[in-house]
């Protein structure tokens, strides 16, 4: 029972801090058209559509039904889903779900936010509680904040290491034209001096101890649409489908107080759910490219240890060895990732499609490992470091 | 269809103000499902929430009932969407090979916000919302294009109410259980004409649950399942000028195929009780005609002729429908909830007699943008 | 045995979200927004596909969902096709109740437009009398900048 389901097309807009051009609705129909032209359907081959975005960030209730016209929902089934910074990813596997409960043959998953239209930071507030937590609480930034220092006092890790992960990020971005942002001075300057001139700088502003301006992802506009069909559909639209080996996710907090600032649990508990589905023993030598859903930089060294590419305490290393950059065993994010683009509903999805571009072969100067990509691994992050994983191959699961 | 299955239900009563929390009503209602399908929460593979940001105050709605739905070290999702939506979710998700068993739970309190303000944000900020239009004023501009294009009349949507609020007196989950006459409803208080305050659903706090199961996870309970045998939705277009308010097309559309899943052919002949979404007494008129128990314009001559009343040949709303209770975003779970009794024959004062096959339907979005209909049987 | 919460006195706290917005109308909408603050001209977007005229104009069309780039003028009369008066008052309301909504379906433009009726006795209003905009004699570019319509 249960269909096997592939991605099949990905769209998306160029990332922007702001877009005046356009409202949602049109930002969404940007979105749509360019995926379904990647993949050479029209809207009606789509047999049902999923969306989703953070409501307060644009202030408005009810958005599958606003956005209907835009985004192709005009007679059509559709529902929103909705779990802050996971959504992407929520919205990812609810149209996996469509697809393979064989019900849908080709279901049209859509993320998208205009982090411009809205103060960020007091939208984020009102996701905890009001009586309990809202009137102290700082914002994403002041969270994260937290879990870096703990990781520095646990294993010894520096500002610098959490540097690396930061010229990572925007080295990559710079193959990326649909990122936000493109840091073209970086061009060409070793890894290690950029962390130099980064963890030197006086204009690099400190946030919330140890976070910086450049550890951390900016605010941004976009949307992006992913395609979803069943076997036997799938492999007539694309010549390459990027086939759902598994997924799976744990949103298990609540509130901010009872999360494990020590280990992420719960991207390691999904993905060892993940890993077990689809026979991963050997995460790092197995999977050939992640696009990972990191919010700020300190996340690109303790989360990797998490979902077991490495032991705790190892993930400096495989960062200034190098293993994770374009030419590396296991590259992370070869789109520049959150940290370079944060639409934030879009951006889990973004992580899913940049994942199926890199099995798909079509990731243009981005695509690692010149398109001998047997597994690649997206996973989305939000809420009370609620974690979310899709794992997709080249070759069709068993 | 029939390859999933209702095995468990549990909702809490609806009532204007509760003290309780959105854990804590989520708690009872999830609680009162597992128990209900004789189970625990060890039986559900996965979970899915309903709720709505504005409604909750809270971005990441669903944060706040993780825990209280049962979600911890499970997959878990949220449908920000009326009750219906979300079990469809749910029924996905136990059909798609990586779960037997879901647990869906929404709730709601409308009490603690201002209706008017939240419906507002519904609509469109650049053209629509500064005016001040809202769930209310966009249904009463409904309910006129559906009376000039019908000849339904103010009286036609006050024996709905009648018939509806009359009927939750045998409900003792509703909020609003009342015995009104068509003069009552005719002469209570003008809200948005042709709307009257009997004319609409009350605000109010509730929650519910369904445990859903496909074949492989049946064992695991102990309730006889009632199956899903046909289920679709569909959407129509966003603003109200753009579409013909009069007239339900999505909901036409979702019938069809709900109907042809289930093999419905006459659904006033092969349905034995409907629970419809009556947000506004008009509605209630408008779904007949989308479902197709009666002729485009001629929903009106159903309630004259009492055809769905408790004696007739179609009980429509036994339970009271959401013109009694509208915990919004539950409502539509409850209409699927009461089907479920329905066909299990645990409705109590409210059973229709032999009910074997029944019609659930929830909406979604201003003046039923979006419909999802279930069609449920033994 | 009693459960100590019996005796507790039931706090409630109040409190708003308070987010500041900015929403970019884009480039369609800002057309038809400044067309009716510079000039009192109402202005649609026509589908290749169907034909329809959409005020308030449409980047693209909901049910073709293909681009609608013909604009064309439509009149500032038309008829009203709904009308609720609302006798409930609310904070996103621009004037006191009892206030009026219509739909208007504006000569030359399908479908209808959502706005106030004004200036004239309720009692009176029905569908398919003919009515006029009426525009603000101070205009910003919002919707606003058309005051109400009245029977004309």
């Amino acid at each position: 029972m249960g269909k096997r389901v592939a991605i099949v097309g990905f769209g998306q807009t160029y990332q922007r801090s702001s877009r005046k051009d356009v409202n949602g609705v049109e930002l969404i129909n940007e979105a749509v058209v360019t995926a379904l032209a990647e993949a050479e359907l029209t809207i009606r081959d789509i047999d049902a559509i999923v969306i989703g975005n953070m409501d307060h960030f644009e202030g408005i209730n009810y958005v599958d039904m606003w956005s209907a016209e835009g985004s192709g929902a005009v007679m059509k089934p559709v529902i929103k889903v909705c779990t802050g910074g996971t959504t992407g990813t929520t919205v990812a596997m609810c149209a996996y779900y469509h697809v393979a409960s064989g019900m849908f043959d080709r279901v049209l998953a859509i993320g998208w936010e205009k982090n411009s239209e809205s103060d960020t930071t007091g939208a984020i507030i009102t996701a905890f509680h009001p009586v309990w937590e809202r009137p102290t609480l700082g914002g994403a930034v002041a969270g994260l904040a937290i879990e870096a220092s703990k990781y520095m006092h646990n294993y010894g890790a520096t500002e610098r290491d959490g540097a690396r992960v930061a010229v990572r990020e925007r080295l990559h971005a710079l193959n990326n034209p649909y990122a936000h942002l493109h840091q073209e001075w970086m061009k060409g300057i070793p890894p290690e001096k950029l962390v130099d001139l980064i963890v030197g700088s006086e204009q690099n502003a400190m946030l919330a101890y140890p976070l910086r301006m450049s550890d951390m992802c900016p605010r941004t506009d976009g949307a992006a649409a992913v395609i979803f069909a069943a076997e036997g559909k799938a492999e007539k639209i694309a010549p390459v489908p990027a086939w759902v080996h598994a997924t799976a996710n744990r949103h298990n907090f609540v509130y901010a107080g009872d999360v494990d600032m020590d280990r992420n649990t719960t991207i390691a508990e999904a993905a060892k759910a993940v890993f077990k589905k689809a026979k991963i023993k050997e995460p790092l030598k197995e999977i050939d490219v992640c696009e990972l859903y990191l919010p700020y930089s300190y996340a690109g060294l303790k989360w990797i240890e998490d979902i077991g590419f490495c032991a705790y305490g190892e993930g400096p290393r495989l960062l200034w060895d190098g293993v994770t950059d374009m030419d590396g065993e296991l590259p992370i994010n070869p789109s520049g990732g959150v940290m370079s683009s944060n639409a934030i509903g879009a951006t889990a999805l973004i992580r899913v499609g940049e994942a199926a571009l890199q099995v798909m072969g079509k990731a243009g100067a981005r695509q690692v490992k010149g398109g001998d990509v047997n597994f690649a691994f997206a996973t989305g992050f939000g809420g009370c470091y609620w974690g979310d994983i899709m794992l997709l191959g080249k070759k069709k699961p068993a | 269809m029939s390859k999933i299955a209702i095995v468990g239900v549990g909702q809490t009563t609806c009532t204007r103000s509760k003290i309780d929390t959105f854990e804590e009503m989520v708690f009872e209602a999830a609680s009162k499902a597992l128990a209900d399908a004789g189970a625990e929460v060890g039986d559900i593979d996965n979970v899915v929430t309903v709720s709505n940001d504005f409604w909750d105050g809270r971005t990441i709605s669903s944060m706040a009932v993780q825990e209280a739905a049962g979600s911890w070290g499970k997959d878990v999702s949220t449908v920000e969407g009326d009750g219906t939506f979300g079990v469809l979710y749910g029924m996905m998700r136990a059909l798609s090979g990586s779960f037997d068993t879901t647990l869906v739970v929404s709730h709601m309190k409308g009490s603690e916000s201002i209706m008017n303000l939240i419906t507002n944000a519904m609509f469109d900020p650049i053209y629509q919302r500064g005016l001040g239009i809202d769930a209310t004023s966009a249904a009463a501009l409904q309910a006129r294009c559906y009376m000039d294009m019908s000849g339904a009349t103010e009286e036609d949507f006050a024996r709905v109410s009648v018939k509806n609020h009359g009927n939750a007196k045998n409900n003792p989950y509703a909020q609003l259980p009342m015995k009104i006459s068509v003069g009552d409803v005719m002469a209570s208080r003008k809200i948005a004409e042709p709307l009257k305050l009997f004319d609409c659903s009350p605000i109010g706090d509730g929650a519910a649950a369904v445990v859903l199961s496909n074949k492989k996870g049946l064992k695991r309970f102990k309730k006889d399942p009632v199956w899903i045998q046909g289920v679709a939705h569909c959407s129509d277009s966003f603003t109200l000028g753009y579409r013909d308010l009069a007239k339900s097309r999505a909901l036409k559309e979702a019938a069809r195929k709900a109907y042809k899943m289930a093999g419905i052919k006459k659904p006033l002949k092969d349905l034995d009780v409907a629970e419809l979404y009556d947000a506004y007494s008009y509605m209630e008129l408008m779904w007949y005609e989308g479902l197709g128990f009666a002729p485009e314009g001629k929903g009106y001559e159903l309630i004259r002729e009492n055809v769905t009343g408790m004696k007739g040949d179609l009980p429509v709303n036994p339970s009271g429908g959401v013109i009694s209770s509208h915990p919004v975003f539950v409502a539509g779970m409850v209409r699927l909830i009461e089907a479920t009794l329905q066909v299990r024959g645990e409705a109590g004062k409210r059973q229709v007699k032999g009910a074997k096959t029944a019609l659930a339907h929830g909406i979604n979005g201003p003046c039923g943008q979006a419909h999802c209909v279930y069609v449920v049987g033994a | 045995m009693t459960d100590r919460k019996d005796n507790i006195q039931n706090m409630v706290y109040s409190g708003r979200i308070k987010v500041p917005y900015l929403w970019n109308v884009g480039k369609t909408g800002s057309r038809f927004l400044v067309a009716i603050r510079d000039n009192k001209e109402i202005w649609g977007t026509k589908c290749p596909g169907c034909g329809r005229v959409y005020v308030p104009p449409v980047k693209s069309c909901g049910d073709c969902f293909v681009p609608t780039e013909e604009w064309v003028k439509v009149g500032d009369t038309g008829v009203l096709e709904s009308f609720t008066v609302v006798h409930y008052e609310h904070e996103m309301q621009p004037r006191k109740a009892p206030l009026a909504y219509g739909l208007i379906k504006l000569d030359g433009a399908d479908g209808a437009i959502l706005h106030l009726i004004g200036d004239t006795d309720f009692a009176k209003l029905k569908t398919g009398m003919k009515v006029k905009a009426v525009f603000a004699e101070k205009r910003e570019g919002t919707i606003a900048d058309i005051k109400h319509f009245t029977p004309a």
